[in-house]
């Protein structure tokens, strides 16, 4: 499928400008969001993930450089119309508790409605088939204020669906949701990316989720600026190290995860043929503070673990073995590290 | 089904504005105002009473109760907080400082006790109290085109407040007796301050601030979900703001010029509606509100009377009376009333 960029930046400084003094967050920032793809934007707190999905939105204006939105300069489009091509959802906190979940899909209409916001039959088509594709059809009547976090955050992806933008910005969609909610929103946001040939592109902190389901990722860091790419070749380059300038974080490539570098002064040799197994095994002794190392003929003299199932850990230690039937009876015979 | 609720309240209206008409001080038999009413011959002093007192007083306080529900209303949507409304912003106290000045340094005066003094006496109260009321609005205006947060903003009008009314004091407390009695009298509200001549004026002023308020009913729902989601609808937020503030500075300052400042219809009556309603969504809820407002202020109007000849209960004895209890009702039951989440 042949993919065009909808938002394109070439050499873009992001940050605030008030009264005389500018504080300039980035600099020469280049990159594409195609349509069609799920982008996440992963950074620390600060890193100015907010400021440049402010900059995207016109919330605040670039401080230099070009931000083209479909072969336009982003500040030559008046409200209105970029109001009809960038939906957003946020996190703010609103007063909408009051409204039915309707009512409140219906908001995004206001960019397409008359004076007055009077909808029409095609409003009420395009509203229904927004909170059928988000899923939460059945709560079109409820109050807003009755919906849980997570279909409070579907109705708002609903309303940003009814805006008919080619561009949806969410800004940290998942930050407040439980485990089944936030994996239901990224499917349902990948989907729509998909499906509806939007260009999505959120913010957020859950590094997994992110990882599964973006086409592409960008990572932004105050170090390393922001690198863009497909989920996979900046994992296989090794990129998601860049993302936080600090020695005692480490990503993990191989399940991808971040976990804290353990500079434990014991070492160990663990074997196993189980690779999950061998997974938690060290888990468990990194959190005793031991540092596992593989066996080689010069850590012989180590202590070792061999952990043959869960239920038969071999442990070897100063010339006496003993075998344990669980990790809580490992870690009782273990001293500390 | 929620539009019945409307022409109900509206139903509500016509029977408080009859009984606002039949119903006085001073006692006329039912037959007599009819016929007046229509046009008949009757006593001088009832005819008088009838078409130069009870009309325009109902009609007043119609105007001003409407106009006060639905300045509140615009406030606590756009502050984004239940518990706005006219006075918070400190434009009815900023509209009392100027009455204040015009009452205690030159002695003029206004409503009942202004008979027998000049006109030009109770023009300047008016043109006070409504100089005070934009002046401060102003003052609203500017700090809104830097400040960004609502919360900023209304603690700088509650500031505003608290500045005017050391003022005011400092004026009590050089002015003379005759100067406090008739400010007090002011401060305590009362719809009969408008004549038949001032009629027009006043309700042309309020009409204008109630179209535009209007006029902003889908600006007013998109800001439900805050002044950033607004702005992605399309919304002017810098100039919305701006017009809603002069929408309610202008409602707030006629109707505090004429009636005094009348608490509690502007903060509790857009809460009453929106109970009836069961929802925020303002294409109903505005109104809703204006219709409130005047049945609430009409009502008070027919309870100030209640003690006959013996004289007019001051309108702010009775407004906490109903307003309070509705919004301890709504602050007690904030959990489980949807439009606070």
């Amino acid at each position: 499928m042949e993919k065009n960029p909808v938002i394109t930046a070439s050499d873009l400084s992001i940050g605030y400008r008030t009264g005389r003094r500018t504080s300039i967050v980035h600099r020469h920032l280049s990159f594409q969001l195609y349509s069609g793809e799920l982008t996440c934007l992963l950074g620390s707190n600060g890193a100015g993930k907010s400021t440049l999905l402010r900059t995207l939105s016109a919330s605040q204006p670039p401080l230099a450089g070009e931000l083209m939105l479909e072969n336009k300069p982003l500040n030559a489009y008046s409200e209105k119309e970029r109001s009809r091509r960038i939906g957003m959802v946020l996190t703010d906190k609103t007063m909408a508790g009051g409204l039915k979940v309707e009512e409140l899909v219906a908001l995004g209409r206001q960019p397409h409605t008359g004076f007055f916001g009077r909808l029409h039959a095609q409003d009420h088509a395009l509203i229904a088939e927004a909170l059928e594709a988000v899923g939460i059809a059945h709560k079109a009547q409820s109050y807003t204020a009755e919906l849980s976090d997570g279909e409070r955050q579907k109705a708002m992806i609903a309303k940003a669906l009814v805006q008919e933008c080619p561009v949806i910005l969410l800004d940290e969609p998942t930050a407040f949701l439980d485990v089944v909610s936030r994996t239901e929103v990224f499917g349902l946001l990948h989907r729509l990316a998909m499906e509806q040939n939007k260009a999505i592109l959120l913010s957020t902190h859950n590094v997994e989720q992110a990882l599964v389901l973006a086409d592409k990722l960008w990572l932004l860091s105050a170090e390393n600026g922001l690198q863009c790419g497909v989920t996979e070749d900046l994992i296989l380059h090794r990129r998601m190290d860049t993302l936080f300038n600090r020695s005692d974080i480490c990503f993990d490539y191989a399940h991808g995860v971040y976990y804290p570098i353990v500079n434990g002064q014991k070492k160990i040799v663990v074997e196993s043929d189980d690779e999950t197994l061998l997974h938690w095994t060290v888990n468990a002794l990194n959190r005793r503070h031991y540092a596992c190392v593989q066996p080689s003929p010069e850590n012989v003299s180590l202590p070792s673990l061999q952990a043959v199932a869960p239920d038969r850990l071999i442990l070897n230690q100063s010339g006496k073995t003993s075998s344990c039937s669980s990790f809580e009876e490992l870690l009782s015979v273990l001293p500390n590290g | 089904m929620k539009r019945r609720i409307l022409w109900y309240v509206a139903l509500l209206l016509g029977i408080l504005f009859t009984a606002n008409l039949f119903w006085g001080s001073v006692r006329i038999p039912f037959r007599s105002v009819f016929s007046i009413l229509l046009g008949e011959e009757e006593k001088v002093t009832w005819t008088y009473i009838v078409l130069q007192t009870r009309l325009p007083q109902a009609i007043t306080a119609m105007f001003a109760g409407a106009s006060l529900a639905v300045a509140g209303l615009m406030l606590q949507t756009v502050f984004a907080n239940p518990l706005a409304g006219p006075s918070i912003l400190g434009i009815d106290s900023g509209a009392s400082l100027g009455v204040a000045l015009v009452m205690l340094l030159y002695g003029g005066s206004v409503g009942r006790i202004t008979i027998g003094l000049p006109v030009s006496g109770y023009m300047a109260v008016i043109t006070g109290a409504f100089a005070g009321a934009v002046f401060i609005l102003g003052f609203i205006i500017f700090f809104s085109t830097f400040v960004r947060s609502n919360i900023m903003l209304l603690i700088i009008g509650i500031m505003m407040g608290y500045i005017t009314s050391s003022a005011i004091s400092l004026l009590n407390f050089f002015a003379t007796a005759e100067g406090v009695f008739s400010y007090t009298m002011w401060g305590m509200g009362d719809f009969s301050g408008v004549s038949v001549s001032q009629l027009p004026l006043f309700c042309g002023l309020l009409l204008i601030g109630l179209l535009l308020a209007l006029l902003l009913i889908k600006p007013l729902n998109a800001l439900l979900l805050g002044e950033r989601y607004a702005e992605n609808l399309g919304v002017n937020v810098k100039r919305i703001r701006i017009l809603l503030l002069v929408s309610t500075g202008l409602l707030t300052a006629v109707a505090t010029a004429f009636c005094g400042p009348i608490a509690f219809i502007g903060l509790a009556v857009p809460h009453v509606a929106r109970l009836l309603l069961g929802s925020s969504n303002h294409n109903l809820l505005l109104p809703l509100t204006l219709l409130c407002g005047a049945v609430t202020a009409l009502l008070c109007n027919l309870i100030s009377v209640l003690p006959g000849t013996a004289g007019v209960i001051p309108l702010n004895a009775i407004t906490p009376v109903l307003g309070a209890p509705v919004i301890i009702y709504v602050i007690v039951n904030q959990r489980k009333i949807q439009y606070f989440h």
